[in-house]
């Protein structure tokens, strides 16, 4: 596939060493910190071109062009570069990876600077309030007053709209995609039963596995989970219907069906590339997200110069429409200058990766009003 | 409105346009693609917001630069608080909402004033389609065939008129629509279509 990138490396930023600790929402202290974090295109002279993409649960910051010797680009590679939705040639792009992470920045399986060993469980919950506080470090050491846009999906729509709720003044626009402004009883289950996978395996060794191997089982099985989640009925039906992978009943509970033999794939492969205790930690910060009364989301009750797209898509039953009809009710009430858009995909919420198509016509012609109105002023 | 531009505008836009101050917010119900608010914007630098069912509009409007709700105007209206717009717009789209008290009284509610445009059923064309030919009317302000027709309400000037006299609503400006004229003679019967200015 073309990136349209070239090579791109993954840079770390390091703050809140002793005795500068960053404090948690809990009230406990994290530090030192280190940002895994890759840009694309160039910030201009008056450093009002940055973009910032947030990445979903899985995510990390390579999201777009290829790291060098790899045939696959970043997670969002069809969004990002030249002529793109997010045209590099115009904006600075900048994507991190989160903190309680595993793909560089600090998180679980880093190790504790007071103990020299992997935190483990013993790092601190952080919530998804605490990784936008370390994201504004970065953009701070980045000389960027104000980021042009905030956009992602699921829990990278969350964490857009966290930043407009941490720092108003910082944010010009955002864009929240596929998301929701709390999760619901049946979102936090999910994440739950995918939490007890993980720690009923033997292997989690009470979240002490560092050194061990991980608990592939558990983690395996709940990133089954989350796909099935991830798809509709329909796009299930489409992709795989009841398609055997050896054209015969076996009669025995080996995988037969297409579809079990790509969940297998799917978590087989998750616990190659992704932490255990991570997904513990990151699945705890999007059950705690709650922004659903106004005055969180906006907490001077002053009216909102933000400007919104919110993007939903009609099969997509984890953050079903009706959650983003949620965050534009609230955006309405405070008459904010908002655009809402239910894209009729039927990819289920993994559409906000796949729908590129209809999210650029949207998103290109948006930010480039909030670039016009930035110059403007 | 410049004048190079203003042969192509249709009537009803041209009428609209002249209603509405400059500077003016307006929520357009149903603003398909976004030609109105797109003029309204350029030339009366209205604050604009638009509320469309279509999708494809949806992009539309958005490559024009607007801010819109995709959804129905039935769901769309609630959430804004009493008086946020100069003008609320109902261009050719009350006919098509299945609860027209809920959105003519959200209207009300959300706008100082709404703008109302409809096709009139009692227009000498559809009543000789249905009293001579005996067949559900087919005319430029019905284009529809009666299994295809968008419109769930038929209703004429002067049904119009006496709801408002009904419910107390102010009727504040009319205007009768030709092809391509004002019609000043027994609208009721020679209007195809017309335009109200109400106010609670």
């Amino acid at each position: 596939m073309a990136s349209g990138i070239e090579i791109v490396n993954t840079k770390y930023y390091n703050f809140a060493q002793t005795p500068d600790e960053m404090t948690l929402e809990s009230g406990k202290k994290l530090g030192p910190i280190t940002i895994a974090y890759e840009t694309y295109g160039r910030l201009d002279k008056s450093k009002s071109n940055a973009v910032m993409v947030l990445h979903a649960l899985s995510g990390d910051a390579h999201v777009a062009g290829f790291h060098k010797g790899e045939e696959k680009p970043g997670w969002w590679d069809n969004m990002i570069g030249p002529g793109k939705a997010f045209d590099t040639e115009k904006y600075f792009i900048i994507c991190s990876n989160v903190i309680g992470g595993c793909k560089g920045s600090t998180g679980p399986s880093s190790l504790n600077a007071e103990t020299g060993k992997p935190y483990g469980i013993d790092f601190p919950i952080v919530t998804i309030s605490d990784m936008i506080n370390a994201q504004k470090h970065l953009i701070d050491y980045l000389g960027i007053d104000r980021l042009l846009c905030v956009v992602g999906g699921s829990m990278g729509g969350m964490q857009a709209m966290q930043w407009v709720a941490s720092y108003p003044d910082r944010v010009l626009s955002a864009i929240p995609i596929a998301t929701a402004l709390k999760h619901s009883p049946q979102q936090i289950a999910f994440n739950e039963v995918g939490r007890q996978a993980v720690m009923s395996d033997p292997a989690w060794r009470g979240g002490n596995y560092y050194g061990h191997s991980q608990p592939e089982n558990g983690l395996a099985l709940a990133r089954m989970i989350g796909h099935i989640t991830y798809m509709s009925d329909e796009s299930m039906e489409k992709k795989f219907s009841r398609k055997l992978k050896n054209g015969s009943y076996k009669f025995s509970f080996t995988p037969e069906f297409e579809v079990e033999g790509y969940l297998h794939y799917k978590g087989d492969n998750f616990v190659k590339r992704f932490d255990a205790n991570s997904y513990l930690y990151i699945t705890k910060a999007i059950d705690y997200f709650d922004l659903s009364s106004g005055d969180k989301l906006f907490p001077n009750s002053k009216e909102v110069d933000v400007k919104f797209l919110v993007i939903a898509f009609k099969s997509d039953w984890l953050y079903p429409p009706y959650q983003s009809r949620e965050i534009v009710k609230l955006l309405k009430a405070r008459h904010a200058d908002v655009t809402y858009c239910e894209i009729n995909s039927n990819y289920g919420h993994d559409a906000f990766l796949l729908e590129f198509t209809e999210e650029t016509r949207l998103i290109k012609h948006f930010l480039n009003r909030v670039y016009i109105y930035e110059g403007k002023k | 409105m410049k004048e190079k531009n203003n042969k192509n505008i249709r009537l009803d836009y041209k009428i609209i346009f002249k209603i509405i101050e400059t500077g003016s917010s307006v929520l357009d119900l149903g603003c398909g693609s976004g030609e109105l608010l797109n003029l309204l914007i350029k030339e009366k630098k209205v604050k604009a917001r638009g509320i469309e069912l279509r999708e494809e509009a949806i992009y539309e409007c958005v490559e024009k630069g607007l801010s819109v709700f995709h959804g129905d105007i039935e769901g769309g209206l609630g959430e804004y608080p009493d008086n946020s717009f100069n003008y609320v717009i109902l261009n050719q789209s009350m006919q098509e909402t299945k609860k027209i008290e809920f959105v003519l009284q959200e209207s009300l509610r959300v706008g100082r004033k709404v703008i109302i445009g409809f096709p009139n059923f009692a227009y000498i064309r559809s009543r000789f389609d249905l009293f001579f030919r005996g067949k559900a009317p087919v005319n430029p302000s019905l284009p529809y065939s009666w299994y295809e027709s968008p419109n769930v309400h038929f209703l004429s000037l002067k049904d119009f008129k006496n709801y408002c006299k009904e419910k107390g609503i102010n009727i504040l400006e009319t205007y009768y629509l030709g092809k391509n004229n004002i019609i000043r003679l027994f609208p009721n019967l020679l209007a195809p279509n017309a335009i109200f200015v109400i106010s609670k």
